[in-house]
């Protein structure tokens, strides 16, 4: 899985190009997002078990919302592969599944705040992504499997265990080795 | 606020992948708005969805797509939707965090408790998807919880006070999940009542006539 990791130019590209869209309605940007994207998100709405044309009415509600949603993008939380992404499965929670994603409202009074990074800390968000990928693409191969399934298919743990006929508890201890080994290289949660 | 206890790997990332249902998403994403710890795992859960999303062997879109979708940015307003800015109530801060009180439709004190027995109160919120029960628990301080049974999963999270069993202590924040092998027996801390979430399998039904009358009654 060596195209896991996209070229940090790729990467940089792309948001440079999500922010023109955000910041001057640039429709030229929008037109190469598209390219990048559309067949990318087909593939990946097709791969839930959706039929060629939902798929492709999906990934145009997906990408007109990349166009509505665009000034929420914000490039030193998640690049734009990222916030692409939760878009599209957002979208296909509510296109595929008709059901509801309850999220956190990042203006509540309620919410509590992110700590202050130490200096040591403060990375790049791309920087943090670009070592993520890395530690995914370095996993053994079963546990890309295991992560593939659960992201691209949209499946829970048990489903994937079934479709890949093995033991619940096997599907876990693989999520958890791969989490545990992706997250020692950012650091993540103490 | 320090949070000790979190919810695990398996329910962040099916929360992050989208795989996991409203009831418990609920339960999750009261718990985000609360832990920055766990905000930053999912983010970075979403960050390998967008590198699989990045590596996925494209698939051909069909000649027109293009097309239909600029015509349909057409219609679109010409300046950028702004991020969406919520009211911010004045005042003390929320018992209850968004997303969860958006669907009861008030904080705390704005709700029609209902008696559930040994000073206890709750609310139900209605729920989409019926495969979960949820339901707002307000349990008086210093005293049991009253003896529920459920099946399956359960998911808990304090909104405020304290309660205890056998595996620690919960407050504000805390989550725990536990299954019907935990024999639990939680009371709430002294001081002020304990408001909690919980997110249950949804209870078997009942083939009987008369079940199906008593068991709302019941509240199970």
């Amino acid at each position: 899985m060596s195209s896991f990791e996209p070229g940090r130019t790729e990467t940089e590209q792309l948001n440079q190009l999500l922010l023109a869209v955000a910041e001057q309605r640039d429709r030229q940007a929008f037109r190469a997002l598209f390219g990048h994207f559309a067949p990318r998100l087909k593939a990946f709405v097709m791969s839930q078990q959706a039929d060629a044309g939902t798929a492709e009415e999906v990934v145009q509600e997906t990408m007109v919302n990349v166009w509505r949603k665009a000034a929420q993008f914000d490039a030193a939380k998640a690049s734009a592969s990222t916030w692409v992404f939760t878009i599209a499965r957002n979208m296909r929670i509510d296109m595929l599944r008709r059901a509801r994603r309850p999220e956190p409202d990042m203006n509540d009074p309620a919410m509590v705040s992110d700590p202050e990074p130490l200096a040591h800390e403060r990375i790049s968000h791309e920087q943090e992504a670009e070592r993520l990928r890395a530690a995914v693409a370095e996993l053994p191969a079963e546990q890309q499997e295991v992560l593939r399934l659960v992201f691209m298919e949209d499946i829970t743990h048990a489903e994937a265990a079934e479709r890949l006929g093995i033991p619940l508890g096997t599907v876990k201890s693989r999520i958890r080795l791969a989490l545990k080994r992706v997250r020692a290289e950012v650091g993540e949660r103490e | 606020m320090k949070i000790h206890h979190h919810p695990s790997d398996e329910l962040l990332l099916d929360y992050a992948s989208g795989a996991l249902g409203e009831g418990w998403s609920l339960a999750i994403a009261t718990h985000l708005a609360l832990c920055p710890a766990c905000r930053r795992a999912v983010a970075g859960m979403e960050t390998l969805g967008g590198g699989f999303l990045t590596s996925v062997a494209p698939a051909p879109i069909g000649d027109d797509a293009l097309d239909i979708v600029m015509a349909r940015l057409d219609a679109e307003p010409q300046e950028p939707a702004a991020a969406p800015v919520a009211e911010i109530p004045r005042g003390a801060e929320p018992v209850l965090p968004q997303p969860l009180r958006g669907y009861l439709g008030g904080d705390a004190g704005d709700l029609e408790w209902r008696r559930l027995g040994l000073g206890a109160f709750q609310v139900p919120v209605a729920m989409e998807d019926r495969r979960t029960s949820v339901r707002l628990l307000r349990i008086p301080a210093g005293r049991p919880v009253p003896e529920h049974s459920h099946r399956g999963l359960e998911l808990t999270l304090v909104l405020r006070g304290a309660f205890s069993d056998a595996t620690g202590e919960y407050k504000r924040g805390d989550f725990q999940e536990a299954d019907d092998s935990l024999e639990h027996r939680p009371h709430a801390a002294p001081g002020e009542d304990c408001i909690c979430l919980a997110v249950t399998d949804a209870p078997l039904r009942f083939s009987s006539v008369t079940a199906r009358i008593v068991q709302p009654l019941l509240g199970i």
